[in-house]
């Protein structure tokens, strides 16, 4: 137990933890100091807004609440005319370098900058002045940034470094002339970015933005184009944030009459395609296993990930998994398959994948996930894209009945598919599977909770066919790092290996409903901190609700394989299947 | 990364071992690779990069913000006119300015021959002698706009 101290907030004691910030024990306290560039666990540039400026006692002049600790006996102010007046001028000196065209903003709704200038009442122009020169970045198909929106937080550094070790971004020149960007003021298609998006969750304001597709899917509604849509798992974990539902609210059957309502022709599930990846990549693991193959085997659903070995480890590429990811092998098997049967021309068909994930924008254009010229997949939409899509056509969410997804050849799915959407679940889904092939029944508990959870690395062994298996599990590169370097020194134990580029799984990925405190008064003070397991929460119940619970018995990928495939990995399924993964040059020129 | 020799990688990765206990090496080592090579590229800061694991972007940043360290290669002789606040008021201006017309190049920029380099400086700590202008090193004491021909004739009179 910390020790108490005691303080004086606007004249009123309070008895706080020693070590907290003032703006955290305020919080504590029942208040709110208006602040910017902090961030959880002091995610940001260290106090550089100048936002959260306060009075206290035993400090010259105001201090940014965001990092001045609290001391015995000091007595705050929050309220005064200075304080009050510092904050409305540092937010009014961001402004004046600030993009105001806040209407046509991607971020109007969600900016914290906007909610800070209302808070602190903040001027119209009050300052105006010269701007800093601006680049925008839209070169990648997945992230684009804009520095003339930029409030120099620093939140998007301390998180590229934090999740990933990377640190892709950094504050560049100085003075008056400095911005947020990879080396050089590069692209971030010429930087070593793995197109994740976890920057893009932080940005407070709109300088780091997923690229939109929705005019894309509009121009094929247009077109008269056969559109059809896919979910991935984790949308439906996050989708209800939109319309301000509770933290892990399971939303799946709205989202499905959402999609219907939107004109979709189809809406399928990426849990079907997720049970045909357990299929595929748990044969794949059997053969390597039993065929001396390159092992440890890792996964290959994450294009984050995948991103981040070809850029990192090129050496180590033999150890993915060839599987493509979930949501490209639903779009190979629409066009390639399901289209003849239901007599559409695959150019007819678009297919659109929903997805919680900024680098699925840029994983869909790759060459390599193209089947005879056509692309497996033909637009990518956040779940934060697909919220605005259905607000724009006035559906009320929270009003719309629960209704199942399409089930039309393909689309069945099962509890392993839908657990992918987070940090162990594709393993758990995956040792369900091989259980069952190699002990030849299936597993009495199909909860393997030894890779469940949040922590960095987890690890377990499974007596699988009377041979020990062992298995690891990792999200975010910094944490998938310390795997990688063991396989890399010729000691790594394990067999298989799960890797999610997001901290936390796709629950968590770039694409999801942005976790601002201030926009959520309803949250716990520490949501930030909870929000993955809330999430995670849901899938793990839709999991629970499943009848069938293991991909193997999913009724639909075996009548696949029998009409069409063959079996895993036959030349077929190697050929919409499977792919090939390639280094990639740092800082290309 | 390709393009550096071997030799210059090895040479890099040196200079970064120098600093292995310190508890912020990259300023020792951006500060020593400038003197050894005169210029700290993308290519040398991405060795350094992997060397000490800070990041490229943090790298670049903190070479770019400090004017001592360069991205390019300088000119033989750098000119280095002080504009702290002791030598602007003495009139430094007009001396970089008068340097910038003599050699055609603006502050920060290289001669086409190479020789010459112009480096805004911020306080160099030499008020006493303001306005203060340093060439590889060699400090000029109250440099006034007439004087600054003779300067440029000196070195370039070395060359011929």
């Amino acid at each position: 137990m910390a020790k108490m101290i005691n303080i004086k907030i606007e004249g009123v004691p309070f008895q706080v933890e020693e070590g907290l910030t003032i703006l955290e024990a305020a919080k504590k306290c029942g208040f709110e100091i208006p602040s910017l560039c902090a961030y959880n666990h002091g995610e940001c540039s260290k106090a550089s807004c100048r936002v959260c400026l306060v009075e206290a006692t035993g400090a010259r002049g105001l201090v940014a609440s965001c990092v001045y600790p609290i001391a015995e006996g000091m007595e705050i102010t929050i309220s005064s005319p200075k304080a009050v007046e510092a904050r409305r001028m540092s937010v009014e000196l961001i402004l004046s370098n600030h993009n105001r065209e806040c209407q046509e903003c991607d971020k109007n709704g969600k900016c914290e900058l906007l909610h800070v200038a209302k808070l602190t009442g903040a001027r119209e122009n009050y300052y105006n002045g010269e701007k800093t020169a601006v680049t925008i970045d839209k070169l990648t198909p997945a992230i684009k940034r804009d520095t003339s929106k930029c409030v120099l937080c620093g939140r998007c550094i301390e998180r590229c470094k934090n999740a990933h070790g990377l640190g892709i971004l950094g504050f560049e020149n100085r003075g008056f002339n400095t911005i947020v960007a990879p080396a050089e003021n590069r692209s971030f298609a010429n930087s070593p970015c793995i197109m994740c998006g976890q920057c893009v969750s932080v940005c407070p304001t709109g300088a780091l933005m997923e690229v939109s597709e929705i005019e894309k899917v509009d121009a094929a509604f247009k077109a008269g184009k056969f559109v059809v849509v896919q979910t991935a798992p984790a949308v439906r974990a996050a989708l209800g944030e939109e319309f301000d539902m509770p933290i892990g609210t399971r939303v799946t059957g709205k989202m499905v009459s959402a999609l219907r309502r939107l004109g979709f022709k189809r809406v399928f599930d990426t849990n079907f395609a997720a049970d045909l990846t357990i299929m595929e990549e748990a044969t794949e693991l059997l053969g390597r296993i039993t065929n001396g193959g390159t092992l440890p085997m890792i996964t290959s659903c994450s294009p984050g990930w995948v991103n981040y070995c070809e850029y990192n480890y090129p050496e180590l590429l033999d150890h993915l998994s060839s599987c493509k990811s979930p949501h490209e092998m639903f779009g190979a098997i629409l066009k390639n398959y399901w289209a003849e049967k239901n007599g559409i021309d695959p150019k007819d068909l678009f297919v659109v994948s929903i997805m919680p994930c900024t680098a699925k924008k840029y994983e869909k254009t790759r060459p390599e996930l193209s089947v005879n010229g056509l692309q497996d997949v033909d637009a990518v939409l956040t779940t934060r894209e697909l919220g605005k899509l259905i607000k724009r056509a006035g559906i009320r969410f929270d009003k719309l009945p629960d209704e199942k997804f399409d089930n039309d050849i393909v689309g069945e799915y099962t509890g392993a598919g839908v657990i992918f959407g987070v940090t162990g679940g594709v393993m758990e889904a995956a040792l369900r599977t091989a259980a069952f092939v190699l002990n030849g029944k299936e597993l009495e508990k199909v909860e393997l909770t030894d890779v469940r959870g949040f922590e960095g690395v987890k690890e377990a062994t499974y007596v699988l066919g009377g041979k020990e298996v062992k298995v690891a599990v990792a999200h975010g590169m910094k944490n998938a790092s310390v795997l990688l370097e063991q396989i890399k020194a010729g000691n790594s134990p394990y067999h298989f290996i799960e890797i999610m580029g997001c901290p936390g799984g796709c629950v968590a990925g770039g694409g999801q409903p942005f976790v601002k405190p201030c926009f959520l008064p309803n949250e716990s003070d520490d949501i930030l901190d909870t929000y993955k397991q809330k999430r995670a929460g849901a899938l793990y119940q839709e999991d629970e609700l499943s009848v069938i619970r293991a991909s193997h018995n999913n009724e639909q990928v075996k009548k696949l394989y029998e009409d069409f495939l063959e079996k895993p990995n036959s030349h077929k399924a190697h050929e919409l299947l499977h792919t090939h993964y390639a280094g990639k040059e740092k800082f290309k020129n | 990364m390709a393009h550096l020799q071997e030799t210059a990688v090895k040479q890099i990765n040196e200079i970064c071992d120098r600093y292995v206990g310190e508890n912020t090496p990259l300023m020792m080592i951006l500060s020593d690779v400038q003197k050894e090579y005169g210029y700290i590229p993308l290519e040398v800061q991405e060795i350094i990069s992997k060397r000490t694991g800070v990041s490229v972007a943090e790298i670049y940043g903190v070479v770019t913000f400090y004017s001592f360290f360069s991205l390019k290669p300088k000119g033989k002789y750098v000119i280095g006119v002080c504009l702290g606040t002791a030598c602007y008021v003495k009139g430094a201006q007009q001396v970089i300015d008068k340097f910038s017309e003599l050699l055609n190049i603006k502050a920060g920029e290289t001669t086409d021959d190479g020789l010459f380099t112009i480096d805004a400086l911020r306080c160099i700590g030499a008020c006493g002698i303001a306005p203060a202008v340093t060439i590889n090193g060699k400090v000029y004491p109250k440099v006034s706009v007439s004087a600054v021909k003779d300067i440029v004739e000196e070195y370039k009179a070395k060359e011929n």
